[in-house]
């Protein structure tokens, strides 16, 4: 199974509240390769892949930084048009319902995690169609 | 165990006779030599041979917060300035704050009733309890510190602040009783993981003794289920002397000692005495006190008059408990609304963690309240769907319970104000 675990942070949505988190991350010695910010009124959750997960959760929750470790996978993708909606029409023909996704231009070239209810099924489909997924030591 | 088995438990006919003896002889004594009180007894046509039972102190003028505050400092004082031995000053929960001064016979039916407290929630002098309530002006510190003494216990005075160095005191000296507000209580507890401190595994603490802010039920269960202790209500206010009534064993409502305080609870509109079980505003006459009395008192405090007899053996009244002072009530777009019901509303899920805000403004015409409420950190989810879903769960509780609807803010653990002392958890923007 190749499982990208990623790290999930729970943000204020308020000015000075990405600085914060950000000059944490900058004292723990964390580095991400990739991330996101969802957000609503008053709070926001940063998602981010960071080099060694575990240990950077580990880090944030000894700082009292609320954190959840979250399961999601990495498929790479053809960078030129189609190239997703190759994918995303495995996911929608397996019916494998995407809660969000957000992309990676990694150094072997691009690619998506995505978040989904069953990652092991996904994969699989995914798999049945011949794609590969991205495991951490590929990022 | 009892403090004052006689009194405690005496027969209630014998124990309103004993009160009426002491209110006669009390109000006897205003109307002979204090002008305040004659003149009110006077306006409303009362003499004191008209109080022949203890129901006829219904026909008594009330007393008011505001006279406290027109007549201050020692306006209403009835003993010469050489026979106070103490000052205090109320903390100013509203408005102006007030002066209340101490006989050494007030010092003492206040320390007489903390010690009968004390005792019937299984305090005793092989205790250590650590007051942690602020020392000074404020009655808390002080008046705990007075009763514990007199049960024998060992005093620990820490007073507020310095968290950390109380929560080594507690492990070094074994303390087994803390009294303290119920937020300062939460912030230590909160300290306390911080520290690495287990109150089961590394402190004696079993007992914690908490007032001087409205607290619900559900507080109380948060807070036994989080440090392994058992929780007891404290009621008293500065102008009956302090923090001086608790519940006992049985945690059905608060005794009220009824050879120290007459209490009535009445229809705020009305002014009509409501039966016992009646929620209502309560009115107390301080049946010993000496410097500075108080006729028919309106405190203020909501509640009701438990009357029947309390299994622990005890015969006094009781109150339930205090849910708000009427001053402290909101008025949204008309609506009445009391923290305590916030908080009451919030305590049932289980998702919210122990701190909230409760924030009024006003948009144009309209009041709008919001409520910011700290989550537990394992109620984060990653999914924005699921926070909103909590979120919009949050609403329609305060909208099903308050009747009104309500903004809710998800705050991360630890970002909402801690509070030493009292809890300041109301701000209202509004301009009147």
């Amino acid at each position: 199974m190749t499982i990208i675990t990623q790290l999930s942070i729970f943000v204020k949505n308020e000015p000075g509240a990405f600085a914060s988190i950000s000059g944490i991350l900058k004292e723990c010695g964390i580095n991400l390769k990739a991330f996101n910010i969802a957000e609503s009124s008053g709070f926001g959750v940063l998602r981010a892949i960071a080099d060694n997960p575990k240990e950077a959760y580990a880090t944030l929750k000894d700082r009292n930084i609320i954190v959840k470790l979250t399961d999601v996978i990495a498929v790479p993708m053809q960078d030129q048009p189609g190239g997703l909606y190759e994918v995303g029409k495995v996911f929608g023909d397996a019916g494998i319902n995407i809660e969000y996704a957000y992309a990676y231009a990694g150094v072997k070239g691009p690619a998506v995690f995505f978040r989904v209810d069953d990652p092991a099924s996904a994969i699989s489909a995914l798999e049945k169609e011949g794609f590969r997924t991205l495991s951490e030591s590929d990022l | 165990m009892f403090w004052n088995e006689k009194i405690e438990c005496m027969p209630r006919e014998e124990l309103r006779k004993l009160q009426y003896e002491k209110l006669r002889a009390l109000i006897d004594n205003l109307y002979a030599n204090n002008a305040f009180y004659r003149k009110r007894m006077d306006e409303k046509g009362v003499k004191p041979e008209d109080i022949r039972c203890l129901e006829d102190i219904s026909k008594l003028p009330f007393m008011y917060k505001s006279d406290l505050r027109d007549y201050y400092p020692t306006g209403l004082f009835t003993v010469p300035n050489t026979d106070i031995v103490r000052y205090h000053v109320s903390s100013g929960t509203t408005g102006k704050p007030t002066l209340v001064g101490y006989t050494q016979h007030d010092i003492g039916y206040w320390s007489e009733a903390l010690a009968r407290s004390l005792t019937s929630i299984g305090i005793t002098k092989d205790d250590i309890i650590q007051v942690s309530y602020g020392y000074g002006l404020f009655t808390g510190g002080l008046g705990l510190h007075y009763g514990a003494e007199a049960v024998g216990a060992t005093v620990l005075p820490s007073g507020t602040g310095g968290t950390e160095r109380q929560l080594e005191l507690m492990k070094d000296l074994g303390v087994t009783a803390i009294a303290c507000t119920p937020s300062y209580l939460i912030h230590m507890s909160t300290i306390a993981k911080k520290m690495g401190v287990d109150f089961r595994r590394d402190t004696k603490l079993r007992t914690a003794i908490l007032g001087a802010e409205p607290w619900t039920e559900g507080m109380r269960r948060h807070i036994e289920e989080d440090m392994g202790v058992k929780a007891f209500d404290i009621y008293g206010t500065s102008e009956q002397a302090g923090p001086m009534f608790t519940e006992c064993m049985e945690r059905d409502g608060i005794h009220i000692p009824g050879d120290i305080m007459y209490v009535e609870v009445i229809d705020p509109e009305t002014e009509e005495v409501l039966p016992a079980g009646q929620r209502g505003e309560l009115v107390v006459t301080m049946l010993q006190k000496e410097a500075f009395p108080l006729v028919r008192y309106r405190i203020k405090d909501l509640t009701y008059i438990i009357d029947e007899p309390c299994k622990c053996g005890r015969t006094s009244p009781r109150i339930g408990r205090i849910t708000g002072r009427s001053d402290d009530m909101l008025i949204i777009r008309g609506i009445n609304v009391f923290p305590s019901q916030v908080e009451h509303t919030l305590m049932q899920i289980p998702e919210v963690g122990d701190q909230y805000m409760i924030i009024v403004d006003r948009e144009g015409a309209l009041d709008h309240m919001t409520v910011q409420v700290e989550l537990k950190p394992e109620a984060f989810s990653d999914k924005m769907e699921d926070m909103m879903e909590l979120k919009r769960r949050i609403e329609h509780e305060m909208k099903k319970y308050l009747n009104i609807a309500v903004d809710v803010d998800l705050k991360e653990h630890g970002t909402l104000p801690r509070f030493e002392g009292k809890a300041k958890r109301v701000i209202d923007n509004r301009v009147m």
